[in-house]
């Protein structure tokens, strides 16, 4: 009778600690749950949901940290590293991590990682999934050829030497082939019922409305095992929902917030999560002949006649002012010498110098839109920054388009006739790594479209810098020339640098632990919910 | 009448192949890439191409529409290009939801229509008539997104009695007309019925108005005829017109509307149209907007074959 009435006891206060971390619901920017089976869509936000929870890389992001930038860490990798004996440096060794199991019970090893590969890559592998190769294949543009060396060590060879490979790595996710074999080598199936290594599992799935993920209780990384009982994903695409949602209790948790919304959210006692992350909000300058921005005095004076502060009280503080093409704080922000600020006397000297005054202004077009993934409150920003920019004599004409139209005419390049004259794309970057960072926007060779180096930017310091980060392996001499290229890009004033995204989110008091890292992707794994 | 609603049901198939075709070319016409949704944005010029021809979106737009016709006719309405789920089960999932959210909104916007239309006509110009009246107007000049938002704000941000968006505690599966449901489906079908209820309303009012002044009417009541006898025949009399109007507001129910249910996130046609349209996947749009074009085809055939049974003269003309 005391056994059971201690057993009792036992039981009640573990159902206790158990329910005690609770369900977070929360409201997603994108229209449908992204894609489940490995490589997601929906961009950033799909990866962080749905890729980073269910499924590992290679190599991981280290998400653990508010307070400075994220590097990557080891994942189903322990460690990784050119093969000492190949001269070409173009073979990588990756030594997996023993013990790994996907979900459904199977071992994680090397030719795993290859049939993931192939999922990709290879058109006629069984196990080819065009919507995952949509996604994946140009993550890892450096990958020329893949083997299994042993159980646990895998190599990968590039195409010419790249050191960037690590970053590629990081996006590719790692799905179970035994479970897909098991759900009769359909994808579709798969979606269903996926199986990764990552700490979540997805408990239940429906299409456009929700997803339940549970802890993985067998989490290779212990610290890592979620600590709430389940997270559950609502995709609601319009922002007034999502407010109205949070405000009404349906969810704890909403993905960027309208500033509008900032204030009554927090008179209403929920809390604004921000930080800085790897996001900027350019104007892209065209480089192509005839273009004014050419000359490196309209571009300074550009840069300076932006009242960035102004923008802030604009965006209820949602953003953080550009100092430069990266954040400020950033590893490879370097010491530039060109002071990003808001001056518009000197702008408007540098003006005068190239021939231009508000009175004789200089007359240009620029492509916008009026919304868009990542583009922030594009039409106000945009109309300051006119203003800003007719203060110092230069007279800005847009040209709206859609966002998908946009979209295209930035991957055409600013010589295509669907730029319509344009000198500039007013457009929003993912700048998480050395190459969509820094590298895709400058380098020869890159020029649209071919590449995503909009303006057809060409200069032959740069072009070295690009090569010289691609060769340099050591991790400390790569980041130092990471900065002398950022300072390139600052000092010669490439882009209209106007300001950072906070990857802003409004929860509820309850919500505890969440710690917002410098990444597009997050940890949820040491999140719990108050009572 | 059976070779009236035959005649009338040929009569569906030029529209059917004109539906089809306006469907097929129509998301065509808008800018924007279709495989924008399944390519990362930096997508090399290679990589789109392969993903084009995958799709089969470099053959000529006449090549592509027979494909699409082919296998429309063959039961197949093709996959989401961003899914990649058979377009015919997402349609089917956000017909049965907007059919959800359409009875509920049908019962209280014809219901309340029908009730203020008599009301409003049979004792016109009192204080009955106007007051009927406004609300109708209003009803019909309120946009209804606002309306939605307005509701939103009130009863779930502010009083947080109901729920502002999703179809159920647990989604739409599973979903059943119990209370925690019904919390769901209230703002999204209350915002909804104001357009129908203020038509009817007004279409109504203004029918049994004319009815009433007719010497039929007169020569019922001099016949000595009972009040509630001559009401029977006003609504007799009224009924084909407001079956017309109600047939085509039914139409737009059934077709959900994109506004309200992207305000409420309620999983239906429009709900899916919205998604269907920011991800240019063309597929779904064209699955879905076939679909609901044919509702409307096979609701005026409905209500046509009704009317001309309501109405004789109707099949002679």
């Amino acid at each position: 009778m005391r056994h059971a009435a201690l057993a009792l006891i036992l039981l009640s206060t573990f159902h206790h600690v158990a329910a005690a971390q609770g369900t977070l619901r929360i409201a997603m920017t994108a229209a449908d749950i992204p894609l489940t089976t490995g490589q997601t869509d929906n961009g950033g936000e799909g990866q962080r949901f749905m890729g980073y929870t269910i499924y590992d890389a290679l190599i991981n992001w280290d998400l653990s940290s508010a307070t400075k930038p994220s590097v990557l860490v080891p994942g189903l990798a322990e460690s990784w590293g050119l093969d000492p004996n190949d001269t070409t440096k173009t073979k990588w060794i990756f030594k997996l991590r023993p013990g790994v199991h996907f979900h459904d019970g199977s071992d994680f090893t090397a030719d795993a990682v290859v049939w993931n590969l192939d999922k990709l890559l290879k058109a006629d592998s069984v196990q080819y999934d065009p919507r995952q190769s949509a996604q994946g294949k140009s993550r890892i543009p450096a990958v020329a050829s893949y083997r299994t060396v042993n159980k646990l060590t895998l190599e990968i060879t590039t195409k010419s030497p790249d050191a960037t490979l690590p970053y590629q790595i990081a996006w590719i996710l790692m799905s179970s082939p035994a479970n897909w074999e098991t759900l009769g080598k359909n994808w579709e199936a798969v979606a269903k019922t996926p199986s990764g290594t990552g700490p979540w599992k997805l408990a239940s799935f429906v299409p456009h409305e929700r997803a339940e993920l549970t802890p993985n209780q067998d989490y290779w990384d212990k610290a890592r095992i979620p600590k709430l009982d389940k997270m559950i994903l609502l995709p609601m695409p319009e922002v007034n929902a999502r407010v109205a949602a949070l405000r009404s209790g349906q969810v704890d948790w909403i993905e960027a917030p309208s500033p509008d919304a900032v204030k009554s959210l927090t008179d209403a006692s929920f809390k604004i999560v921000t930080n800085a992350y790897p996001h900027n909000w350019t104007w892209h300058l065209s480089r192509v002949e005839g273009s004014p921005w050419n000359d490196i005095r309209i571009r300074k004076a550009a840069n300076l006649a932006i009242d960035r502060d102004g923008m802030k009280e604009l965006l209820a503080g949602l953003m953080i002012p550009a100092k430069g093409f990266l954040p400020p704080g950033h590893q490879w922000f370097g010491h530039p010498t060109f002071t990003v600020e808001y001056n518009p006397d000197e702008a408007r000297q540098l003006m005068k110098e190239a021939g231009y005054t508000p009175e004789k202004p200089l007359v240009t077009k620029v492509l916008i839109s009026p919304s868009g993934s990542g583009q922030m409150q594009p039409l106000p920003m945009n109309e300051l920054v006119q203003q800003n920019l007719a203060d110092i004599g230069i007279k800005v004409d847009f040209e709206v388009v859609e966002w998908n139209q946009l979209i295209n005419i930035w991957r055409a390049g600013a010589t295509d006739p669907s730029a319509r004259g344009a000198t500039a794309i007013n457009f929003t970057y993912f700048i998480q790594d050395p190459f969509t960072g820094l590298i895709r926007h400058v380098q020869c060779n890159l020029a649209a479209p071919n590449g995503t180096n909009w303006g057809h930017y060409c200069d032959a310091d740069m072009d070295a810098l690009s090569n010289q980060v691609r060769n340099t392996f050591d991790p400390d001499a790569q980041t130092a020339i990471l900065q002398k290229m950022h300072e390139k890009y600052v000092d010669d004033a490439l882009f209209l640098m106007v300001t950072h995204d906070v990857n802003a989110r409004a929860m509820s008091q309850k919500v505890k632990g969440f710690v917002q890292a410098q990444n597009w992707f997050q940890d949820f794994s040491p999140i719990t919910m108050d009572k | 009448m059976l070779l009236y609603a035959v005649k009338r049901l040929l009569y569906v198939l030029p529209v059917a192949l004109g539906v089809s075709i306006v469907c097929f070319l129509l998301v065509h016409l808008a800018p924007g890439d279709p495989l924008t949704s399944i390519l990362p944005i930096d997508a090399t010029a290679q990589q789109q191409q392969e993903m084009r021809i995958a799709y089969g979106f470099d053959k000529p737009l006449p090549l592509q529409y027979g494909i699409w016709l082919w296998k429309v006719l063959h039961g197949d309405l093709g996959r989401s290009i961003a899914t990649g789920r058979p377009v015919a089960i997402e349609v089917a999932n956000a017909v049965g939801n907007s059919l959800i959210l359409a009875s509920i909104a049908t019962l209280i916007g014809f219901g309340f229509g029908t009730f203020f239309g008599f009301v409003a006509g049979y004792f016109r110009n009192s204080l009955l008539d106007r007051l009927a009246s406004v609300i109708s107007i209003l009803g019909v000049s309120v946009p209804n997104y606002w309306l939605g938002m307005v509701m939103v704000i009130v009863f779930s941000a502010l009083l947080g009695w109901l729920p502002s968006t999703g179809a159920g505690p647990n989604g739409s599966a599973h979903w059943r007309p119990d209370l925690e449901h019904l919390r769901f489906i209230l703002l999204p079908a209350l915002t909804m019925s104001a357009i129908p209820m203020g038509i009817i309303s007004r279409t109504v009012r203004a029918l049994v108005a004319d009815i009433l002044d007719q010497d039929f009417v007169q020569a019922l009541r001099a016949k000595g005829m009972r009040e509630g006898a001559v009401f029977r025949h006003v609504v007799r009399n009224a009924a084909p017109t407001a079956l017309a109007v109600m047939g085509l507001q039914l139409g737009y129910l059934l077709g959900g509307s994109i506004l309200i249910e992207t305000v409420f996130a309620w999983p239906g046609t429009g709900f899916l149209l919205n998604t269907a349209i920011f991800q240019r996947d063309l597929p779904l749009l064209q699955g879905t907007i076939l679909v609901l074009a044919f509702f409307f085809v096979a609701l005026n055939l409905i209500v046509d074959v009704l009317q001309s049974a309501l109405d004789p003269r109707i099949q002679r003309g």
